[in-house]
């Protein structure tokens, strides 16, 4: 492409490699926030009364906070006296990851609440155990209803994980300031990254969406949980 | 590291002058990314083909630049186009222009709500298209739609905090700056945690206040 | 029992041979009628043959194919942006009310009276109230729709649409989601308006109404007016018997 410099030509193999950043912090905190989203929305609905209010001021703190407030909180404030010579990189996925598993167990909370209670009432007249009717009946159940609102973390994290540029994190983003710091042409160099974060966003959208496709349930509408 | 006595009468005037600068990055921002919201709704929903995929293709566009890039372009970018704006302005375009693009999704959302039997009684009275959309058809779009608007709106209060990555010193970068000069981070933090808490929990009452006294019976469902 | 009004008035309204098609199927296929000052029509017909789709094309919701309408001698087909005039002296109640669900009773009437007519607030106020007292819902005035229950809903829709001082009404199947006891208080409210000289088309399954209150009553099957005549010339008709067979189903005088 001639519109392209060869100094920013020479400097794509740098910007694309950001990419895999980007991508690794978002799987990252997605599996984070699944991992401590599902715990999280069970105690909301079925734990003990002192758990649910623990929960519940973890989301209200974790959604009530910028994204960059936290990262800084946690890269200068509270990960150096754990551990200090821990990478950016891991931080930003933590964080993120605690991020997001706030909201996802507000979005498996109302999967869960939105399965009706006659499911729990079968299961038990036939002899499960409250802990085994909501493994093997309700949660099955609740995390397809979840789905679309879970997928739908995907492109949030996708634009968050930019924010990561502030802890010097080696994302798409961190990378195209380098670029343009070192080459100049910021016009050029941000629409190349804006193109690469759109791409990604509404590829990686599509392909939530035939995940989801396949798995549909008849019945199960498009899960509005 | 230093044993640290909270010395408020430090610390508290320039996180003062932060939250003043964030307050107003909110005010200025929210009523212009409200009608511009409405704008691309309205433009995807009754303009011409033409008009309607250009708002698509804002919507697109907006929804999946990061605001932080999108600050970037508008601030460090733009200039090498010899445009030029200061930090504070460029920072709030970009919220507008973000904040827009998504409250448009929620109102556009509610004009499809609006059953087609309204605007078929609007124009029977003798309204006209125009007259039907802005007397009735988006009065009731922007009620069902208000529970959408509202979350943009605390998502606004968060985000601009990104305004610090452009320069804007608002309370986080504030607080970053105080934190870093006094090696005082986590306190700060904390601090500035208990801020955005409180105007985000506090902004929520407020919300749902107003949407108690302007809830209309049949509209419950929002 | 049948006390019908005179209709010696001048010709208001013209249906010239309106045809509309919907894709391959031709909905009406030229139809044509005149109605004078003061007059009550009703229309009656099976499902499916056109009755909404006619009243829809004399306001002009539905734009026909071809033929033409015309109100005092002035065209309402083809008329552009003054189409918004001729609607105004046009009103219409539908059967599902399309109440503007987020204003009140009074609100409903005002609407148009303020955005349309351009009157005052305080005029619009005094009008809406006169209306709201005309159908009985003085005491609803601050009620929002959904509030209401069908058979105030559908009176109310009546007050909006003559707070407009059309001259002429159109009213689609104006009681048939309602149930008997409703139904009764809006054809009240009909009845009245007739005897009171408003013109009106109404397309409706209510024989009763129609053998007590029409000038004239138009049968239609399969987008065509197949006979038409005076309540008591209809009553020895074959169609009539016809009708009165697939209405008793559901209808019962
Ligand atoms: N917008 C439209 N697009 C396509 N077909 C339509 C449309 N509106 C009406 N039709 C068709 O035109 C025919 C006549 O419809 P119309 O509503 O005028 O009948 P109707 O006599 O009022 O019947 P009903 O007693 O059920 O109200 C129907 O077959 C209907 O399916
Ligand atoms: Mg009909």
């Amino acid at each position: 492409m001639s519109i392209l410099s060869p100094a920013i030509v020479e400097s794509l193999p740098y910007l694309l490699s950001g990419v895999f950043t980007t991508l690794g912090l978002v799987i990252l905190a997605l599996g984070l926030g699944l991992v401590m989203g599902i715990p999280m929305a069970l105690i909301q609905v079925y734990g003990p009364a002192p758990l649910q209010y623990c929960v519940r001021t973890y989301i209200w703190i974790f959604r009530g906070l910028p994204i960059l407030v936290l990262l800084f909180l946690f890269y200068f404030g509270i990960f150096p006296l754990l551990a200090p010579d821990i990478a950016a990189f891991w931080i930003a996925a933590v964080v993120l990851g605690f991020r997001t598993a706030a909201y996802q167990s507000e979005i498996f909370r109302g999967a869960i609440l939105s399965i009706s209670e006659g499911q729990m009432l079968a299961a038990r007249s036939l002899g499960m155990s409250r802990f085994y009717a909501i493994r093997t009946v309700i949660l099955p159940q609740a995390l397809r209803r979840a789905l679309p609102g879970w997928t739908n973390e995907y492109p949030i994290l996708l634009t968050d994980s930019s924010v990561c540029y502030a802890i010097g994190v080696a994302e798409l983003l961190t990378r195209g300031n380098q670029i343009v710091a070192r080459i100049g042409d910021p016009m050029t160099v941000y629409v190349i990254v804006a193109i690469l974060f759109i791409l990604l966003n509404y590829g990686g959208q599509w392909i939530f969406g035939r995940i989801e496709n396949r798995y549909k349930i008849p019945g199960y509408g498009h899960g509005d949980a | 590291m230093i044993d640290l006595q909270f010395d408020f009468a430090i610390l508290l005037p320039p996180l003062y002058q932060g939250a003043l600068m964030t307050f107003a990055l909110i005010l200025v921002s929210a009523p212009f990314g409200f009608l511009n919201g409405i704008g691309i709704a309205l433009g995807r929903t009754y303009g011409n083909w033409l008009v309607s995929r250009l708002c698509h293709g804002y919507v697109l566009f907006f929804k999946g630049c990061p605001l932080l890039l999108l600050l970037f372009i508008i601030y460090f970018g733009l200039p090498s186009l010899g445009i030029t704006f200061t930090a504070f302005t460029s920072a709030v375009i970009g919220f507008i222009l973000c904040n827009g693009a998504y409250n448009s999704e929620y109102i556009r959302g509610g004009i499809q709500s609006v059953s087609s039997g309204q605007m078929t009684a609007a124009l029977s009275l003798g309204m006209s298209r125009v007259q039907a959309i802005r007397s009735i058809i988006l009065p009731q779009a922007l009620r069902k739609s208000l529970p959408g608007l509202s979350n943009e709106f605390i998502y606004l209060i968060k985000y601009s905090s990104l305004a610090y990555m452009i320069t804007v010193v608002e309370i986080t970068g504030a607080g970053n700056i105080i934190a870093a000069k006094y090696f005082a981070f986590f306190e700060i933090f904390i601090l500035i945690g208990i801020f955005y808490l409180a105007l985000v929990t506090v902004a929520g009452r407020v919300i749902a206040s107003i949407e108690k006294k302007i809830a209309i019976p049949g509209f419950g469902g929002v | 029992m049948v006390m019908h009004k005179m209709t010696d008035g001048e010709i208001i309204l013209r249906v010239e041979d309106i045809h509309k098609c919907y894709g391959e199927t031709e909905v009406l296929k030229g139809v044509s009628f005149d109605v004078r000052r003061g007059e009550t029509k009703v229309f009656i017909g099976p499902s499916g043959t056109g009755k909404s789709t006619l009243l829809r094309c004399i306001n002009q919701l539905t734009i026909p194919d071809s033929g033409s309408i015309w109100l005092n001698d002035e065209e309402v087909t083809h008329a552009g942006p003054l189409i918004n005039h001729f609607r105004q002296k046009i009103g219409m109640v539908f059967q599902n009310f399309n109440l503007f669900d987020h204003l009140t009773a009074i609100g409903n009437v005002e609407i148009a009276l303020i955005r349309v007519k351009g009157m005052s607030k305080a005029d619009a106020r005094k009008k809406a109230l006169e209306e709201l007292g005309q159908v009985g819902l003085l005491d609803k005035a601050n009620a929002y729709p959904a509030e209401l229950s069908g058979g105030q809903a559908q009176r109310l829709s009546i007050a909006r649409a003559l707070a407009m001082d059309p001259e002429v009404i159109l009213f689609d199947e104006p009681t048939s989601s309602l149930d008997p006891e409703l139904t009764r208080e809006v054809l009240e409210v009909m009845k009245r308006l007739a005897r009171a000289g408003m013109t009106m088309l109404v397309v409706t399954h209510e024989m009763g109404f129609a053998l007590s209150v029409a000038n004239e009553i138009l049968f239609m099957e399969h987008g065509k007016i197949v006979e038409k005549g005076s309540p008591s010339e209809i009553q020895t008709s074959p169609t009539f018997a016809r009708t009165r067979m697939f209405l008793g189903t559901f209808q019962d005088d």
